[in-house]
């Protein structure tokens, strides 16, 4: 069996300065993995080298064993990769019902008829409100997304990142700026949504991190200093000294 | 069919009646003009509204729906003129046989071949690039409708003859009131078409990417070609547009596919609103009616309409269709009522600054513009001295007492204006 995400000696600059250093991942189909580091270790980076936003400057990115490495986004999300944003990325002039129907409308494989009319096409109506039933957003459908408050923004984020159900789906600080009890509701609805998938997440909630994922890499200055279990990483000296205790002296 | 952020599943269960009510509305007040306005300059001024309806719902499929400012939308509208009077001059000839109704088919698919090959370029960015390509290919249509004399007939342009070819049941179009019947079909066509086009996963995808092109993309969207399908669609309506200008004036000249053209149509679009499907709708019939109208009483018109223009992008971006839904939580809450007052306390001093201004133009204009010593000119009826001192004293009277009170009444406006809107939880709701 193929791994869900395979990275070989990938790397990325812009101009001189090198954010990504050679990094060597490999994520398992079914793994809920956690990108952890300190700020600007290029956790964001490497999404974006993954997901196709930037091209990738050495290296390779491989999907269930194919070569995705500069792909354009549109291309990567068909072979089964969606991903969401750390700032909220959203249509905001649409409604909560549209933006994540968007989510559904090419893997249901409309593709960019003009010969459909979407609001005839039960199915593709059908999945859309489970989808918002499970962000929990029913009640708040019909209002354009842009006016929705942070929290609901993030969950119609995850929303549209999950609702073309592709198979490996990766979130990019899906908690950030959320209160706890948010966070809860958070973490319940990410479980909810990547059954049977891989999850690739960056998360600065160390609480997050180690309550959902199987497997933890650690990136600091463009490399992976450890990739291992939750509770080896917990325990690992060299992850304390570069990132975790780092962390507990400021 | 008013708001397109607004249906959604729901639209789908809701009862047909109710969906095909205005567009019924619409097919009967088409079917319904004609008879109120029956003179000659009325049909005129419809049959070019109807033509510039499509138009700028035309090009409403690139501003409003899909984002893409264009500066060069006249070239489609102006090549399926071009296009369809040789075609009309063919027919005449008795090279092909074709019915002169369908002619527009032939001006759309004209504009729809524009459409694909410069579309395929120029809609890989939107944004600014987009803007800069339109404009250059705009430039460089207009030229070159001044170099190929042969094609574009040069300053005198190309004319033709509607009443020839195969006949609609002993119609041969060429009284006025036909050729209104004739365009207001292609109207409910074409608009109900357009519409239709809004409510397709192309079509919604274009408001994705006008909302958030890279989002598009992490959905699996190319910007690009979501942007090419709007594109192409738009420049086939336009073409029908401009195959129904060349039947309804059997002339087309350099002027229909040059920069004033492609200025008229975001123009129209604008002032009606881009974030409204019946936007374009509005600045269409607005603006033709300020042109045949407003262009009988005063010389400086298009100053009047430009004073509109700036007006409308600096404070109603939304534009008018905007201004009429802004309303639409008062009257669903029933308080629409409690504003006329207010309105009416500020709508007189505001009149009287405009009328103000409006004298303070048209002043000028004769000043600059009258034979030596005829100082005397004639507004509303009021004559005066172009050259006197009372009447600018009382022109500036007007402008700035006017605007003054205006100012003064703007805070009762406010408030009543958020009596009338307090929510009961309302929702705000802003188109697509």
């Amino acid at each position: 069996m193929t791994s869900a995400i395979e990275l070989q000696d990938l790397r990325k600059s812009f101009g001189p300065t090198e954010i990504i250093r050679g990094v060597n991942l490999t994520i398992e189909e079914g793994e809920r993995h956690a990108i952890i580091g300190p700020n600007g270790a290029g956790k964001s980076t490497l999404f974006h080298l993954i997901s196709g936003r930037y091209n990738v400057s050495g290296g390779s990115v491989k999907l269930h064993g194919e070569n995705i490495s500069n792909l354009p986004p549109f291309e990567i999300y068909r072979k089964g990769l969606s991903r969401s944003f750390q700032v909220t990325n959203i249509f905001p002039n649409m409604s909560v019902f549209e933006n994540v129907r968007c989510g559904l409308m090419w893997v249901k494989d409309y593709k960019y008829s003009f010969w459909h009319l979407v609001d005839r096409q039960r199915e593709l109506n059908e999945r859309t409100a489970e989808v918002i039933e499970e962000i929990g957003l029913t009640s708040r459908q019909h209002i354009p997304a842009g006016v929705l408050t942070y929290a609901e923004q993030r969950a119609l984020e995850i929303g549209i990142a999950a609702a073309g159900g592709a198979d490996v789906i990766m979130l990019d600080e899906p908690t950030a700026g959320m209160s706890h009890s948010e966070t809860d509701q958070a973490i319940a609805l990410i479980r909810k949504i990547t059954v049977g998938k891989t999850l690739v997440m960056v998360e600065h909630d160390m609480g997050v991190v180690f309550d959902l994922a199987d497997r933890i890499s650690v990136l600091v200055y463009g490399e992976i200093i450890a990739s291992d279990t939750p509770e080896n990483i917990r325990n690992s000296k060299a992850v304390q000294e570069a990132y975790l205790g780092a962390e507990a002296e400021e | 069919m008013s708001e397109i952020a607004k249906t959604s599943s729901s639209a789908a269960s809701r009862p047909l009646l109710k969906t095909l009510t205005p567009w019924i509305g619409f097919l009967i007040l088409l079917l319904a003009l004609p008879n109120i306005f029956s003179s000659n300059s009325g049909l005129y001024t419809m049959n070019l509204m109807g033509i510039f309806i499509i138009f700028a719902l035309s090009y409403n499929m690139l501003l409003g729906q899909g984002g893409m400012l264009s500066f060069g939308h006249a070239v489609y509208f102006g090549l399926g003129g071009f296009m369809s009077v040789h075609f009309m001059n063919y027919i005449e000839d008795g090279a092909f046989v074709f019915p002169m109704y369908l002619i527009p088919i032939f001006g759309g698919l004209i504009g729809l071949v524009f459409g694909i090959i410069i579309g395929s370029f120029s809609t890989r960015r939107a944004g600014t690039v987009f803007a800069m390509i339109s404009l250059g290919v705009g430039e460089l249509m207009a030229s070159s409708s001044l170099i190929f004399v042969a094609f574009f007939g040069g300053e005198e342009g190309v004319s033709g003859d509607r009443t020839t070819g195969p006949e609609l049941a002993g119609i041969n179009f060429g009284q006025d009131i036909h050729i209104y019947y004739l365009i207001a079909a292609w109207v409910f066509v074409t608009v109900t078409l357009m519409y239709l086009f809004s409510r397709t996963p192309a079509g919604r995808m274009a408001n994705a990417v006008r909302d958030n092109a890279e989002r598009a993309e992490f959905v699996g969207y190319s910007q690009r070609k979501v942007r090419f399908v709007s594109f192409c669609a738009s420049g086939f309506f336009a073409g029908i547009a401009g195959g129904l200008f060349a039947l309804n004036f059997e002339i087309v000249t350099e002027e229909n596919l040059n920069a004033l053209t492609s200025g008229t149509v975001l123009l129209m679009a604008y002032i009606g609103g881009v974030g409204f499907f019946i936007g374009p709708i509005v600045g269409a019939v607005l603006f033709t009616l300020l042109q045949s109208i407003l262009s009988n009483y005063t010389d400086i018109w298009q100053l009047y309409v430009g004073i509109l223009f700036v007006l409308t992008v600096m404070y109603v971006p939304q534009g008018l269709t905007g201004i009429i839904v802004m309303h639409s939580a008062a009257w669903r809450m029933k308080r629409l009522g409690s504003l006329i007052l207010p309105y009416i306390r500020i709508g007189i001093p505001a009149l009287a600054m405009l009328a103000g201004i409006a004298a303070f133009l048209e002043t000028i204009h004769h000043v600059r513009t009258a034979f030596e010593g005829d100082t005397l000119m004639s507004l509303m009826g009021i004559e005066f001295d172009s050259h006197g001192v009372v009447s600018w004293i009382v022109i500036l009277a007007l402008v700035f007492v006017g605007g003054f009170l205006t100012r003064m009444q703007l805070r009762q406006l406010r408030d009543a204006w958020e009596t009338a809107n307090k929510p009961p939880a309302q929702t705000e709701g802003s188109g697509s």
